[in-house]
């Protein structure tokens, strides 16, 4: 019995371990940026070259920021809940590393409600931002401050399970 | 010909005044400072093929950081200063030589701990085993071995 015990609590051991770690997902690298104040940035709308955003246009409210491209498949799929999103929460899409007309194209094909959305054809913003890649999310509270990343696209369940209620939680927060 | 080599002159001009005030990802054209620029990419991990340097990766974030790399020399930066920058934007994971601190303690650590506790449980493993199994028979168990082959000879 006492020769049995030593393998088998290495087993069990070895078996926690190695549970822990499948349900790590090591793709999602956790950003500096959670809980500090978002970088600023000015860059030209997307739709309309002469007309300049620039990130303190955000601040007063709770907001979100989706970075996207026509060439991200993963963008087509999670599109109708980050719509869903824009129903509650303003949502500026961050159009990453793309043509302007492919990227105008797309919008109008899947649909726009974006709040607004920003151009960022060489990725400069992204690179600031530390985006690796698309798409990516992040919500901001009324202060501007990044409250969380949500790395790969966003599912219905995602979005029930983890932005909505993050996202009422801090609208309540700025309202109190 | 004279004309061709003029243009040739021209081109080999052209070629070190577009490195000299090189943009984007385009080598420098002092030896010295394209040294100093490998160095610092081979530390910074590309973040999309997570086991190869931003100097060894093909991928498009890897070619814009070290674009990025490259301005931030061309800006005068230090070598701390740099993988400050790459660290604020993309945390401790971007260096292939995290930080020593707490949250990266297991890391640094767990290796050499785990080889010390593998030696000495063999250790332990290895002297219990010569304990419990004695190499050499006493000279009763001789005799008795002696004549249990003994036994077995004469019955065949």
């Amino acid at each position: 019995m006492k020769r049995l015990l030593m393998p088998l609590v290495v087993f069990v051991a070895l078996a926690v371990l190695l549970g822990v770690g499948l349900t790590l997902r090591p793709g999602e690298i956790p950003s500096p940026l959670v809980g500090r104040v978002a970088p600023d940035f000015t860059v030209e709308s997307l739709r309309n070259p002469q007309r300049s955003v620039s990130l303190s246009d955000l601040r007063g409210e709770v907001s979100v920021i989706n970075v996207w491209a026509s060439w991200c498949a993963a963008c087509e799929d999670e599109h109708p809940y980050v719509m869903a999103l824009a129903d509650e929460v303003p949502v500026y899409g961050l159009n990453y590393k793309d043509e302007r007309d492919k990227a105008i194209a797309w919008l109008d094909r899947q649909g726009d409600n974006y709040t607004a959305s920003l151009y960022d054809p060489d990725g400069k913003v992204g690179l600031e931002w530390g985006v690796y890649g698309v798409p990516e999310t992040y919500i901001l509270d009324a202060e501007g401050v990044v409250r969380k990343k949500h790395i790969g696209a966003i599912t219905e369940r995602t979005l029930r399970e983890e932005i909505l209620p993050l996202v009422r939680q801090l609208q309540a927060e700025a309202e109190s | 010909m004279i004309s061709l080599r003029w243009l040739m002159t021209a081109l080999l001009i052209l070629a070190v005044a577009a490195t000299a005030f090189g943009k984007g990802d385009d080598p420098f054209a002092d030896p010295e400072r394209e040294a100093r620029f490998r160095h610092i990419a081979q530390e910074l991990r590309c973040l999309v093929c997570q086991g190869e340097s931003i100097l060894d990766s093909n991928a498009d974030l890897a070619k814009d950081m070290r674009a990025k790399v490259r301005e931030l020399m061309r800006e005068g930066r230090s070598d701390e200063a740099i993988r400050r920058y790459m660290t604020e934007r993309y945390g401790d994971f971007v260096l292939f030589r995290p930080p020593l601190k707490p949250a990266t303690w297991v890391l640094w650590f767990a290796p050499a701990l785990l080889g010390i506790t593998a030696v000495g449980v063999a250790l332990v493993i290895a002297r219990r085993r010569s304990d419990r199994h004695p190499q050499v028979l006493s000279p009763e168990e001789h005799d008795r071995l002696r004549r249990l082959l003994d036994d077995e000879n004469d019955q065949i």
